[in-house]
């Protein structure tokens, strides 16, 4: 079975105050905060190394995003991936879901036959959850989104479980397929020092424009349906008055404050 | 030189056989969208047995309703529902398509724009139009307003939260046109819905609760969220959190508050170990008193509630809880 496993290099999310907007060209100034793998993504990576235990797989890991994002998949590959592709070139920059969805599906066919292609649910720097199921759509395979549980696996029918509100929704699906994970499904694995040692053996691909052979305007931004044409500050509306006193009498004011509005 | 628009589309949805609420405040921006582009408000409405959700519709502002309606349909089903709203949109090249936020529209929303090779904007807060008649469409980010547009493709799709539009006053004196859409017969479906099983959560709908306590990273560890929960009981309360406690674990998705999450209006919002960050924020701005307890008096929390509490929650809920009890203790005949 081949795996892929689709990576995204965020900004530290516990740093994620120190994140600006370049004001000239409106994209995100990523270089002042350390990179690390998108939360989500560790559990669509670890999906894929406990299939490769359990059944036998090859999990390579494909990401999109400058140099220094190496790094991240060699932390990938560190973990137990066996491959790992990094797609890197000016030209992909400046990307919305659609281009970096594209992208990443060019790159993946590029990268061999695949069964599966996991991703995390989302991410936690742009927020959506587009570029999971655009990817399925742009290689022409199935997509399960916030998939929490595998309940059965089939040579090519898989019978898993997905989030949905107030309750689950059990999918079937026909491989090769995509899958969007929640962080229901598993709890990552830390990294080994065993683990960091191989991975300094093995290389990380870098594949530019000219290895994709897809034409420029196809990709990065201006391969993007939408740009971000404006950012305007929100203006803070209220000032809160700081309950003064000891811990216990503030207590007694919060209490006497709720009970005027009636809600105790 | 007069442009050309298309129409306003709505993807509308059903949950356990009642129309989601956000159907209705999505048609209700949809008209307003619509008469400023002197178009037609329509809504694209799939399932089984759907029917009786038309006039619904009709009196929240829709002029035509699009219908596929057949067994097969029942359940959300990613292949046909995407071919069939694709279709039906290249014949009638809609300016936008806004589709809920919900598990639904977030699968569903970027299989379409994929197929229709167009723009798709997530969760948004704000839609509006710019002076080019470009949809601005506005999402929280970085401490300010970011607008997204779509300049050169159609449809602009964006998805949007139950909550962050008002649900519009129905009135059915509103004249509208059910259309039936022809259904394809049963299509190949690589990925199939099986069931979809609801099991409703214990406790108190955010989205209708009086009072929300919401906790966030400040909690430190799942004792200090314990606390917290109790203190939503204490109240009443609905509870809900902010992303890094959903990704702590300590509480489930479902719960989070925010763009990418629930909008809430209770009366009493009361944030615990929060820093305020806005994509949590745009979830509670109908809120009427906002509480804020939070160790760090610099915390930009502070700058956005009514009332504050310096203290660490650790050691100040339980003094709060023992008060709340004592006080309800004291006056039993005034809990309801």
């Amino acid at each position: 079975m081949n795996i892929i496993v689709c990576v995204k290099a965020v900004p530290d999310p516990g740093e994620i105050c120190r994140l600006k907007i370049d004001p000239v060209t409106k994209t995100l100034l990523r270089c002042e905060v350390p990179l690390v793998i998108n939360p989500l993504d560790k559990h669509a990576l670890e999906a894929a190394l406990e299939l490769k235990e359990s059944s036998g797989a090859r999990v390579s890991v494909i990401s999109m995003g400058p140099p220094p994002a190496e790094a991240i998949i060699r932390e990938c590959m560190a973990l137990g991936a066996d491959r790992g592709i990094l797609l890197c070139d000016r030209a992909f920059g400046g990307a919305d879901a659609f281009a970096t969805a594209f992208t990443l599906a060019r790159g993946i066919e590029r990268a061999g036959p695949f069964d599966l292609v996991v991703c995390g649910m989302a991410s936690s720097d742009g927020a959506t959850e587009w570029v999971g199921p655009q990817v399925a759509s742009f290689l022409g395979i199935p997509a399960v989104t916030m998939v929490q549980e595998f309940e059965s696996r089939g040579s090519d029918i898989w019978r898993v479980r997905a989030e949905w509100q107030e309750g689950y929704r059990r999918v079937e699906v026909r491989l090769p397929a995509l899958l969007t994970v929640t962080r229901e499904l598993n709890q990552p694995r830390a990294l080994s020092f065993s683990g960091i040692l191989k991975a300094r053996k093995k290389t990380v691909e870098s594949w530019d424009l000219g290895t994709l052979g897809v034409p420029a305007e196809c990709l990065g931004s201006r391969g993007s349906p939408t740009i971000v044409s404006r950012m305007e500050t929100i203006e803070v509306r209220r000032n809160a008055e700081l309950l003064q006193g000891t811990m216990e009498e503030k207590a007694e004011q919060l209490v006497s404050r709720l009970a005027a509005i009636g809600i105790i | 030189m007069g442009k050309h628009f298309g129409p306003v589309w709505v993807l509308a949805e059903l949950n356990d056989c009642r129309l989601e609420a956000v159907s209705l405040q999505l048609v209700g921006k949809a008209r307003e969208l619509a008469d400023e582009l002197d178009v037609a408000c329509e809504v694209v409405f799939l399932g089984h047995g759907i029917e009786g959700a038309v006039p619904d519709l009709i009196a929240s502002g829709a002029d035509h309703v699009y219908i596929g309606d057949c067994a097969a349909l029942e359940l959300y089903q990613p292949f046909p529902y995407r071919d069939i709203i694709c279709s039906l949109a290249r014949e009638h090249a809609p300016e936008i398509i806004l589709i809920g936020s919900t598990f639904m529209g977030r699968e569903l929303a970027p299989l379409i724009a994929a197929r229709l090779e167009t723009g798709l904007a997530a969760h948004c807060t704000g839609l509006r139009h710019d002076d080019d008649k470009n949809l601005e469409l506005q999402i929280p980010a970085y401490g300010g307003l970011m607008s997204i547009i779509c300049p050169v493709r159609r449809p602009q799709m964006a998805t949007v939260a139950r909550g962050v539009f008002k649900t519009p006053a129905p009135d059915t004196a509103r004249k509208g046109e059910v259309v039936r859409i022809p259904v394809p017969e049963a299509t190949d479906m690589p990925a199939r819905t099986l069931e979809i099983v609801r099991k409703p959560a214990a406790g108190i709908r955010l989205e209708d609760a009086r009072v929300v306590v919401s906790g966030g990273a400040g909690a430190c560890n799942p004792e200090g969220w314990e606390k917290i929960r109790e203190l939503a009981q204490a109240l009443d309360a609905g509870l809900g959190c902010t992303r890094p406690v959903v990704d702590e674990g300590w509480a489930p998705l479902h719960t989070m508050i925010g763009q990418s999450g629930k909008m809430v209006s209770p009366l009493a919002y009361i944030a615990i170990g929060l820093s305020g960050e806005q994509q949590h924020m745009v979830g509670i701005s109908g809120a009427q008193l906002l509480v804020a307890v939070n160790n760090d008096p610099k915390s930009p929390v502070f700058g956005q509630v009514d009332l504050g509490v310096v203290e660490d929650c650790r050691e100040f809920l339980p003094v709060l809880i023992a008060k709340i009890r004592a006080y309800r203790e004291a006056r039993p005949g005034c809990r309801e």
